[in-house]
């Protein structure tokens, strides 16, 4: 019998009822030139979120409801040993400038905010609004 | 069973449907096609009927799916997925599998999809008792097509064959209730639920994968191109649907026991949720303020019926 391995090569190892795995390997997570992971929908957007690690508190809020999947987070481990999602960027392949990671995050100053497509996310994240009459908490 | 607590470990889960996708931005299929196949570690066969979500996430030659998936056409869904399972059952019982991991089936399926035209596959895998999940996305219209009404097209609405004009107000027909209807084939789970609320989603998810059986979940699934909002507005539409029972969340088991999975603090009126869509525009112009009380009318009454359900426990 043909291993999950092999079935993934060929069609015509594929046997009469297997279920393929989602993944060649899953720790590298490879994925064939046909998974649309692998095409750029970047052009559908005309403004970009930009994200600013300072402010944001890692509630994860963006990456549940990001439509397209493009909010890249990293596994830590916190203190008391949980383990946990930490937001680290925005996969601007994929992502098609729809606005709901902003719309959505909670911090009283918003950790993203939109900008025009070419604006340079440094000069994004200077014009950042600054936190005036907020108090510090 | 894996364990759902907060989102900041629910964050931690790979991915398993991609970016790279054509849904519209801000479109809320792929949030709850993501709330449900990551509420669960284990594999899955994954049918999809003809919508949205089928020509979008499989556009030759290109998939989004890191699961196993069929397409197949738009009234047979739950056919297709019954035969799988079966298929399952049978190499099972033979001791012909290749895999000991256990295997879910679910069926994604429109509106247009499960109201109408996938109905009479859906009612009969259910009735023949296959084990899997079929979840509706309902977004109240055929889409796909540019916006046809659809038997979910609440009364009121704008849709191309149900344009409003100088004497239409839309929409003239109520939405069917198929969670009601699904409950009354004695399926051991049915629920309603919104990708604003992912927490009910993904418990709902996990709960109908686990119950063995055909279970059905009618996910909201506002859509920003034809319900005529910005689409950063998607999840605060959501929001909007169920903090106004316009789209009240509960879950029925074996059609008998229903239990309200979400009651908003402050209930608000159904017109903050109509306002905020184009589709429903017209409705605030003079002449039709009769629909709004109706619509408000309606609301309440469901919402009442649900909670006296709740109350006797039936
Ligand atoms: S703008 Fe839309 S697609 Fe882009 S990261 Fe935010 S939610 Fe995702
Ligand atoms: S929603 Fe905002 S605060 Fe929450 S993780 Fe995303 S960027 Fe950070």
């Amino acid at each position: 019998m043909a291993t999950p391995k092999e079935m993934l090569t060929t069609w015509d190892k594929i046997q009469f009822g297997a279920v393929l795995p989602s993944f060649e390997d899953p720790k590298t997570k490879k994925r064939s030139k046909f998974h649309s992971y692998n095409y750029k929908v970047a052009d559908w957007r005309v403004e970009k979120p930009v994200f600013n690690p300072d402010l944001c508190i890692n509630c994860d809020f963006c990456w549940v409801w990001c439509p397209d999947s493009c909010i890249l987070v990293e596994e830590v481990t916190t203190k008391r040993g949980k383990k946990q999602a930490k937001m680290v960027g925005i996969d601007y392949d994929h992502c098609k400038g729809c606005g709901v990671c902003v719309d959505v995050c909670p911090t009283p100053i918003k950790s993203l905010l939109m900008f025009p497509e070419h604006t340079p996310i440094e000069e994004a994240l200077a014009q950042w609004p600054k936190k005036e009459d907020k108090k510090k908490d | 069973m894996k364990k759902i607590t907060n989102l900041k470990e629910f964050a931690c889960t790979p991915d398993r449907f991609l970016g790279g996708h054509r849904l519209c931005p801000g479109c809320a299929h792929s949030m709850i096609v993501r709330e449900v196949v990551n509420a669960t570690d284990d594999d899955l066969v994954v049918s999809t009927a003809t919508g949205c979500l089928e020509v979008c996430s499989a556009i030759y030659p290109y998939t989004s799916w890191d699961v196993s998936w069929i397409h197949i056409g738009f009234e047979n869904a739950a056919a297709a997925i019954s035969g799988a399972e079966a298929m399952h059952k049978a190499l099972k019982r033979k001791g012909k599998l290749y895999t000991d991991r256990p295997v879910k089936f679910v069926a994604f399926g429109g509106d247009g999809g499960t109201y109408d035209i996938g109905f009479q596959a859906l009612s009969g895998a259910t009735e023949r008792g296959h084990d899997f999940l079929y979840v509706c996305l309902d977004n109240e219209g055929y889409m796909n097509t540019g916006g046809q009404r659809s038997s979910s097209t609440p009364i009121g609405a704008h849709t191309t064959t149900s344009p409003r004009g100088r004497v239409s107000y839309g929409e003239k027909q109520k939405k069917k209730d198929i969670t009601m209807i699904m409950a009354a084939h004695g399926s051991p789970y049915v629920a309603t639920a919104c990708p604003s609320y992912w927490k009910d989603l993904a418990v709902k998810a996990q709960k109908a994968l686990e119950t063995e059986g055909p279970t059905f979940i009618n996910a909201l699934s506002p859509c920003t191109t034809e319900w005529k909002f910005k689409p950063e507005e998607t999840v605060r539409i959501g929001e909007l649907a169920v903090e106004s029972c316009a789209f009240p969340l509960y879950e029925i088991e074996n059609g008998t026991k229903l239990r309200i999975t979400y009651r908003p603090k402050k209930k608000i009126p159904v017109k903050e949720y109509l306002g905020a869509q184009g589709r429903f525009s017209h409705l605030f112009k003079k002449g039709n303020e009769w629909i709004l009380d109706l619509w408000q009318k309606q609301v309440d009454e469901y919402w009442d019926y649900l909670q006296r359900r709740e109350e006797c426990g039936v």
